[in-house]
């Protein structure tokens, strides 16, 4: 019987940088209304191949098929016009147009110059309804959720009738439900006969959802596996090229006294009237590790704000190590002890046009080590200091300390804030979703250097919307629920299902037990 | 990585010269075509009269004009460095001009009217342009207010003001101020033998090697400070700063303390020269703040090629004066040197578009050693 062509082929696609062979004859195959995951680490060669599948890059060898039909795609353009649409992880929107406008950019129909809106907007509530792709037409996109940003790319692939769907890391900025709603939009998009092609490192959700899996390691291409047939111990064995630690290695935590002493704290919202945190009390002492669990913006980055002093409170006490530091100034807490690995590496993290060694010391540049009495760099100290914390905390990067930050890789750049923030000996560590984004040989990094930090003594703080850091890194979970903290969870004790009770607002602890 | 053979072209340094010469030329050219549109005759020898400058005359008169054109590059050069000191820390300080005018005013009255000696109108001068320039930052920092619209208004607020305080040390026969040789020597910055070198123009002052000295000392700070490293953070990401505990608006209002200081001393380095009165009717902020801009963005934005930049607009603009008002009219020496001025401004744009032309090979080359290194899914 003869086999139906497949909806994409990509053959033995070899592409080469100087010195490096990105794509080292890789096969990809592609079947009509599958939903087919592309597994690898960062820098595995995923994203090469998609540009040479976008046309972006053209590859040295290699060919691919569309329906069993050598095509070439030179350019972008090509690809649109076989059908190919993407969905990238960072959404390409116009923040300050509405969703239908987002949909049909690109595409508009006009008569006399005129948009048709009406038109456009039938179509797009009838893709809406038929694929359960939940959004507001009207909606700005600066208003709406990530979870609706990603539906009205998805909306727009779908728009331009693409029959092959191309998903970029697609979970990495979303909570645990608007992941369960994406992976179900995704299955009812392969039931329609769309081809799916998944790109992630994570290994859950491929074997939730996938039918077929092919796995990329240092841009050799590994095999493809179908994942009735395998298990995430061997598929990450596959990825990795070794066993990988699923169980953070941790022992018992040891807590001895409080060093962070929240009371009543409440800070305002920028976004809404009501207060972000309402009256927030909770400890964390030295050697152990207290996780903020709960859905994005349940004021959880304002708790953040008001700890780390970014935002001003309007309540409440912070002490920390006895000194109160409720108005303290940030630079004064930052002198105390605190070190805060921040939810936004671009926005507060990093100075991005900044080198590698200046981002380094933008913690302690004002110590004399860094700054001599005349006020003058000096340089030579910062050099070595650099240099130091890249051998030391494995940050990697094209030309070392004169890199400029915006030129690293997203894991890197986390690696760098890392080693920055603990190489201050802290007396607390404040660690905001620190693996967002991030492959799993970084998470398993940056997990132990957590554990480490607690293990040296140090009281941690740790905020997290996923699952599984939240019950493997933690010693006790603090559950956040519109602004105020609902229970405190042990993670021996519990399990995910009652977390995420707490989390979606339906169980509460009553107060003042 | 073979970054060693780099290529010439893509030094940054490298990209700003070469779009600065694209840029004059550009402006030369664009100059040349509207003398060819208003008079195609004498459009040749007017050209070559702007480009000659002050070249165009015999021996030892050559080297009195050369002196009075690095007298009026000082100034220029205080104004360029307000500029790109503010620009760096992400502001555009088109409040310059009035700073300047601001200065002139505190320089000129303190020497006319209270008889003081050059160095304490000088400080003054720069207190006046620091104060309007604080103004400007705190505008921003409490308000919110952008330095571009506050700078723009405070701009003819200065101008007006200054002409109410100048107009009462004016001199009774003319708008112009009294002279500073007759009324008050002692406000003249003195020459140290500099004239000497330049047929005896009294003009030539050490306000030349001054204003090269003050450009040195904002590359220094800026590059080489703790506090040209705050304020440069600053500039480059607000929120970085503010959570690595720099004080991130007293960085602003110093800013623009500071960048006002720099054009109020430019006006000082001028008017207390004697090289020219400040006329009290001028409707019109002085060009010396805006060309300020202009030289900044020709000189790369750096203190030190801004030097050059300078001297290269105000050798221009004293070309200017030189086209034949028999064959134009009197406008067309102004028109000109704006023209190739403006044109200047436009380095970055130039730059943009040479490295647009190198920057697909570099993302590849990144892209290509994000992968090697384990970036590639983050960009």
């Amino acid at each position: 019987m003869q086999e139906a062509p497949y909806a994409i082929e990509m053959v033995n696609v070899t592409k080469r940088f100087p010195g490096i062979i990105a794509n080292d004859h890789v096969t990809l195959q592609l079947k009509k209304g599958e939903i087919h995951a592309l597994l690898g680490e960062n820098g595995a060669g995923k994203s090469t191949l998609m540009s040479v599948l976008f046309g972006l890059y053209q590859a040295e060898e290699g060919i691919i098929k569309k329906d069993g039909v050598e095509v070439k795609i030179n350019n972008p353009n090509d690809a649109n016009a076989l059908g190919i649409g993407m969905v990238h992880q960072h959404f390409k929107l116009v923040e300050c147009f509405s969703v239908l406008d987002n949909i049909i950019l690109g595409d508009e129909d006009t008569k006399h110059g005129f948009l048709q809106r009406t038109q456009a907007r039938e179509k797009v509530m009838a893709l809406s309804e038929k694929y359960g792709l939940r959004v507001n037409p009207d909606a700005m996109i600066e208003d709406i959720s990530v979870g609706m940003q990603q539906r009205t790319e998805i909306l727009k692939m779908l728009y331009r009738d693409n029959e092959i769907l191309i998903f970029d890391e697609p979970t990495a900025v979303l909570t645990p439900q608007e992941i369960e709603e994406l992976l179900q939009i995704m299955r009812n998009l392969a039931a329609e006969g769309k081809s799916i092609l998944f790109i992630s490192h994570k290994l859950n959700e491929i074997m939730s959802v996938a039918d077929r899996c092919t796995v990329l390691r240092k841009g050799k291409y590994i095999g493809t596996v179908s994942i009735a047939d395998t298990n995430k111990a061997e598929l990450s064995r596959m990825m990795v090229g070794r066993d990988v630690e699923f169980a953070v290695q941790k022992g018992e935590a040891h807590p001895a006294e409080v060093v962070l002493d929240v009371k009543d704290l409440t800070v305002p919202s920028k976004v809404h009237r009501n207060n972000a945190v309402k009256n927030v009390s909770f400890q964390v002492h030295a050697g152990e590790i207290v996780c903020i669990a709960g859905i994005d913006g349940n004021g959880q980055s304002e708790l953040v704000y008001g700890i780390s002093g970014l935002e001003s409170v309007s309540g409440g006490t912070v002490t920390m190590c006895g000194q109160d530091i409720t108005n303290a100034p940030i630079r004064r807490r930052s002198v105390l002890g605190m070190s805060h690995i921040p939810e936004d590496r671009h926005k507060h993290g990093l100075v991005l046009d900044y080198t590698l060694e200046d981002n380094m010391i933008l913690q302690r540049y004002f110590e004399p080590e860094f700054t001599n009495k005349l006020g003058f760099l000096r340089r030579k100290n910062i050099r070595s200091y650099a240099e130091r914390l890249i051998d030391q905390y494995d940050v990697r990067s094209g030309q070392g300390p004169v890199t400029v930050a915006r030129s690293m890789s997203g894991g890197n750049q986390q690696k760098a804030i890392i080693a920055r923030e603990i190489d201050k000996n802290p007396q607390l560590l404040i660690a905001v979703q620190p693996t967002r984004g991030l492959d799993v040989g970084a998470i398993e990094y940056i997990h132990r250097q957590i554990v480490a930090q607690r293990d040296a003594g140090k009281a941690v703080l740790l905020v997290s919307l996923e699952l599984d850091e939240v019950m493997t890194v933690s010693d006790r979970i603090l559950v956040m629920y519109e602004g105020e903290i609902v229970g405190e969870l042990d993670p021996k004790k519990t399990t995910v299902e009652e977390l995420g009770l707490y989390m979606a607002g339906a169980k509460k602890e009553a107060k003042g037990q | 990585m073979n970054k060693k053979h780099e290529s010439l072209l893509r030094r940054d340094s490298v990209q700003t010269l070469l779009a600065s010469l694209v840029c004059v030329l550009g402006g030369l050219i664009v100059g040349y075509l509207v003398l060819l549109i208003i008079e195609p005759s004498g459009a040749f020898e007017a050209i070559v009269a702007v480009m000659k400058s002050f070249l165009r005359y015999p021996g030892a008169l050559k080297m009195k004009y050369f002196g009075q054109v690095l007298v009026r590059t000082a100034p220029l050069l205080m104004c360029a460095l307000s500029v790109l000191f503010a620009y760096k820390v992400g502001m555009f300080n088109i409040g310059a001009a009035g700073q300047y005018c601001a200065g002139a005013c505190a320089a000129l009255y303190a020497a006319l009217a209270w008889h003081l000696p050059w160095y304490v109108c000088l400080i003054l001068g720069m207190a006046a342009g620091a104060l309007l320039g604080m103004l400007a930052g705190l505008l921003r920092t409490l308000f919110n207010v952008n330095v571009v619209i506050s700078g723009i208004m405070l701009n003819w607020i200065t101008l007006y003001l200054t002409n109410l305080v100048l107009g009462t040390v004016k001199s009774p026969s003319s708008p112009f101020t009294k002279s500073l040789q007759s009324t008050n020597p002692g406000a003249l910055m003195p020459s140290l033998g500099l004239g000497k070198l330049f047929n005896n123009e009294k003009s030539v002052t050490i306000a030349i090697p001054l204003a090269v000295i003050m450009a040195i000392v904002v590359w220094v700070v800026l590059n080489k400070t703790k506090f040209g490293y705050e304020l440069k953070a600053t500039g480059s990401n607000y929120n970085a700063a503010r959570y690595c505990g720099m004080k991130e608006n007293r960085n602003i209002i110093l800013t623009m303390v500071i960048a006002g200081a720099l054009a109020g001393l430019g006006a000082g380095l001028l008017y207390l020269t004697g090289i020219e009165d400040w006329e009290t009717t001028i409707s019109s902020v002085p060009g010396m703040g805006f060309n300020g801009i202009a030289v900044a963005f020709l000189g790369g934005l750096s203190p030190i090629g801004s030097i050059l930049s300078a001297f290269f607009i105000q050798y221009i603009t004293t070309g200017g004066g030189n086209v034949d008002l028999q064959v134009y009219c009197s406008q067309i020496s102004s028109l000109i040197s704006a023209l190739i001025i403006y044109l200047c401004a436009f380095v970055a744009f130039f730059k943009f578009f040479i490295q647009t032309r190198l920057r697909k090979a570099d993302e590849r080359k990144a892209a290509k050693a994000a992968q090697i290194q384990e970036g590639g899914e983050e960009k």
